[in-house]
């Protein structure tokens, strides 16, 4: 969707006779009719408050779901498409509801999965339109167009779980709040409780969905429904006969409400402004407003600009360049000091090694050292020895010599003797 | 043919209505909206000087885009070629249409007109370029469209075919814009060579594979015999004039010949209610759409691709191309992660292993080391052992002389005193 200044920067200029532009209104809602439309609605209340059955009532249809029990331990949302046709319009709904919702003792947390919810289909949208190759004319637009808040017909004002929860939603989705139930409560005491609800709103703050008044066609009577908000309404898919048609009518024994009786509810109000006259609009809103802001945030947070530093405009080549250095850079660090760190690891090891192999090597020249001094013990025992044989042997080799030399002398008698003795 | 997007249908469940409820006022709501906000268009002509483009537009808008305030392109001579728009606001019905004329002048004119359609290519690009800045920006305000949304091709009418400079016009543009390529000054042509022209450009283009902006069906049966027969009649043949003439006390807009007059708006003279029916009063906005949805998209991806490939020609699955540059980023990431892992563990891996082989080392040069000491002290003990052997031996032979010389001397000693006794005795002879 653009939104565009008409006629900038154009000069007028008159026309001879009829050229046919004027059937491009008629051209573009050819095209929408046949490509079909989307709404999703979001409601929001405590279980019990009616809200399936007025989805039942608004869209004459029954649609999926049974009640719900009071014992969810938190909020979840539960999403329902439907396809459904009126004359020649495809529209698909979706309808989404909160379970559980103010059913907790502590329900500190239970706004939370809305926003989550409500995030996610922006999210979603966001990603498809940044994709490469995207395809968004066909793509299945889940973001919430409307959100219902069913306020719960106490007659007093607000809860201040209300409070707080339409002030988170405030900003992310358009709110139209609704008195469910109503049938609950008086004429004047609904007076009263209307205009509570809608100070205590302003008093803090909440913005709610206004009803545009800048088209002339519509100004006036969503300017006249702006004043009835919130919308005090009745849900019923049951149908009692009064007179001599079947209307949609809850029955008590004193009497009859009839939901599309203006008199008796607002039913009528909401399903005009909601439906028939400002669909378009909510879808638009939702785009050009809640989403757009989801989407400067995101792209804020990841750190997209539009100018640099000196006020001049990225261009989106720009952009996502510097975004992708920047990333490479963190890349090629991380691998830079995973790198160091195993040198610095190889180092060390080394050094260890290194240290262990001088260890070795101190320890075996010790025990070389160890080894010399043994030898040469060995070698001086040895050369003793050697010494003490040497001299026995020339102690030998005296005695010997003396011997033959006595022998030679007075040896000769004892030869003879000897030889005698021999004869 | 230019492919159109598919329209994706999920399983959705259906329901019936058992009442009023109203959305069938949407399509109200949303024609009020658009007459609120206005339209657009930006139409661009293409073609050699003469060829009528300028008195064509007047006709069809029925203005006079150019006037003596606002001069025509024809009215200038131009050297080189050049791209100019001239913007204006025109009401109809309560219908605002701010429609932007892209002129061409010194297409084609020149003795060398290589390259002359770059000039064209230049500004269709950079029209979707600035769209595409502006949708990317952080802060979105309007985006105004000025993409180029319809090219008019203006082909001479020979008679014969497609000159080479259209082939190349045509072929370089037909997927950057709707090309919808006209037979200008068509009265200059008999029907049947009219005939004969339009058939053997339908075949040229056909040949070379270019892709002229094709109506797309539709749901309804009437509208499709239409459609076909407009098809029929491709390319279109125009006659544009400024003047009004009065023809059997009509007024029309029309060419004063000696022999007749040929009616801008008569179906039997040209093609030009064909053209005005189907550019404006039926799919103009189709040729917006088709400019949105194709080329601005195949602009687009091509810009993206380059810039998160970073210049890189790749031969990535298509399935890359779908995610969004910053998804493409997460999921380098991603792989780095883990290819930073793998490299970590194959590092580890080979550190380890370095590490088991030199203490491996290590333990073999401490066992070498052991073993040698081992033998030297083995080899040392062994000749302990034999020294001592030795010496035992020694002394066990010194014992035994030195035994056998104390018995020697105590014989000697015993004989030398027996031999004294002897001599006593006197047995000494």
């Amino acid at each position: 969707l653009t939104v565009t200044k008409v006629g900038e920067g154009a000069r007028a200029v008159p026309l001879a006779g009829h050229v046919g532009f004027d059937s491009m209104p008629d051209q573009l809602v050819n095209k929408s009719v046949n490509h079909g439309f989307c709404f999703n609605i979001l409601c929001v209340g405590e279980t019990g408050l009616g809200k399936s059955t007025l989805m039942d009532t608004l869209f004459n249809t029954k649609f999926e779901g049974e009640p719900t029990q009071h014992n969810q331990p938190g909020v979840t949302l539960k999403s329902n498409t439907y396809e459904l046709q009126e004359s020649n319009v495809r529209l698909k709904l979706t309808v989404v509801n909160t379970v559980g919702f103010g059913d907790q003792i502590n329900k500190e947390d239970s706004y939370k999965s809305i926003v989550e919810f409500i995030d996610a289909q922006f999210e979603a949208y966001l990603q498809e339109e940044l994709k490469i190759k995207r395809t968004l004319h066909s793509y299945h637009d889940t973001r919430i167009h409307a959100c219902l808040y069913f306020i719960a017909p106490t007659g007093h004002s607000l809860k201040s779980l209300d409070l707080v929860t339409m002030k988170k939603l405030d900003s992310k989705v358009n709110i139209i709040p609704i008195v469910a139930k109503s049938d609950a409560i008086s004429k004047s005491e609904l007076a009263k409780f209307k205009i509570k609800i809608t100070s205590e709103l302003v008093s803090n703050g909440v913005q709610i969905y206004q009803f545009p008044t800048d088209d002339e066609s519509v100004a006036e009577i969503n300017s006249t429904m702006n004043s009835h908000l919130p919308f005090a309404v009745v849900g019923s898919t049951e149908e009692v006969k009064i007179g001599n048609k079947m209307v949609k009518a809850r029955q008590y024994p004193w009497g009859t409400v009839q939901v599309e009786n203006e008199n008796h509810c607002d039913f009528v109000k909401l399903r005009e402004m909601l439906i028939r006259v400002n669909m378009e609009d909510l879808r638009e809103q939702t785009h050009t407003r809640h989403y757009e802001l989801y989407r400067r945030c995101k792209l804020e947070e990841m750190g997209f600009k539009d100018t640099d530093p000196d006020s001049k405009p990225f261009s989106l080549q720009e952009t996502y360049e510097a975004k992708r250095n920047e990333f490479m850079g963190e890349l090629q660090k991380k691998e830079e000091e995973m790198r160091q760190m195993f040198v610095q690891r190889v180092k060390e090891k080394e050094a260890e090694l290194k240290e262990a192999e001088k260890e070795l090597h101190e320890k075996f020249d010790r025990l070389k050292k160890l080894h010399q001094d043994e030898k040469k013990k060995l070698e001086e025992k040895k050369k003793s020895l050697d010494d003490e044989l040497n001299t026995f042997k020339q102690k030998k080799m005296a005695a010997e010599l003396l011997l033959t030399q006595a022998q030679q002398a007075g040896g000769s008698t004892t030869l003879k003797r000897d030889k005698e003795r021999k004869k | 043919m230019i492919e159109r997007p598919e329209t994706a249908v999920p399983s959705i469940t259906q329901r019936n209505l058992e009442g009023y409820v109203g959305f069938a006022n949407l399509p109200n709501q949303v024609y009020r909206k658009s007459v609120k906000r206005g339209f657009e268009f930006t139409l661009m002509v293409v073609g050699e000087s003469g060829l009528g483009k300028s008195t064509l537009i007047n006709s069809l808008f029925l203005t006079d885009l150019y006037s003596k305030d606002y001069p025509g392109p024809s009215q200038r001579i131009k050297k080189t070629v050049q791209v100019e728009q001239s913007k204006v606001l025109i009401k109809e019905g309560g219908v605002q249409l701010t429609l932007t004329i892209v002129d061409t002048p010194g297409f084609g004119d020149a003795v060398d007109n290589s390259n002359c359609w770059q000039p064209v290519i230049n500004y269709i690009d950079s029209k979707c370029e600035d769209f595409l800045n502006a949708e990317s920006r952080v802060n979105r305000r309007s985006m105004p469209d000025n993409r180029v949304h319809c090219c008019l091709y203006f082909i001479a009418p020979s008679g014969h075919g497609l000159k080479p400079l259209d082939i190349e016009f045509m072929k370089r543009l037909h997927d950057k814009v709707n090309v919808i390529p006209l037979i200008a000054k068509a009265d200059t042509l008999t029907p049947e060579e009219c005939q004969l022209f339009k058939k053997q450009i339908m075949k040229e283009i056909q040949e070379h594979k270019i892709k002229i902006y094709e109506f797309p069906d539709t749901e309804d049966d009437e509208d499709n015999k239409l459609i076909r027969k407009i098809k029929e009649k491709m390319p279109l043949a125009v006659v544009g004039s400024n003047v009004v003439i009065e023809v059997n006390g009509k007024k029309v807009r029309g060419r004063q010949y000696p022999w007749g007059v040929a009616e801008v708006e008569n179906g039997e003279h040209c093609d030009f209610t064909v053209l005005r029916n189907m550019l404006i009063r039926t799919h103009m906005q189709d040729l917006k759409d088709v400019t949105n949805n194709v080329h601005y998209e195949n602009y687009r991806s091509k810009k993206l691709a380059a810039v998160t490939c970073n210049g890189v020609d790749t031969t990535k699955t298509k399935g890359q191309l779908t995610k969004s540059p910053l998804a493409q980023m997460e999921e380098e990431r991603r792989e780095h992660v883990m290819k930073m892992k793998k490299m970590e563990a194959e590092m580890e891996q080979v550190f380890e292993m370095k590490v088991k082989e030199k203490k491996q080392k290590l333990k073999d040069s401490e066992a070498e080391l052991e073993r040698r000491h081992e033998q030297m002290k083995r080899n040392l003990e062994a000749q302990y052992k034999d020294l001592e052997e030795k010496r035992r031996v020694f002394e066990d032979e010194k014992n035994n002389w030195e035994a056998q010389q104390r018995i020697l001397e105590q014989q000697k000693l015993d004989a030398s005193k027996t031999m004294e006794k002897n001599k006593k005795k006197g047995k000494i002879f």
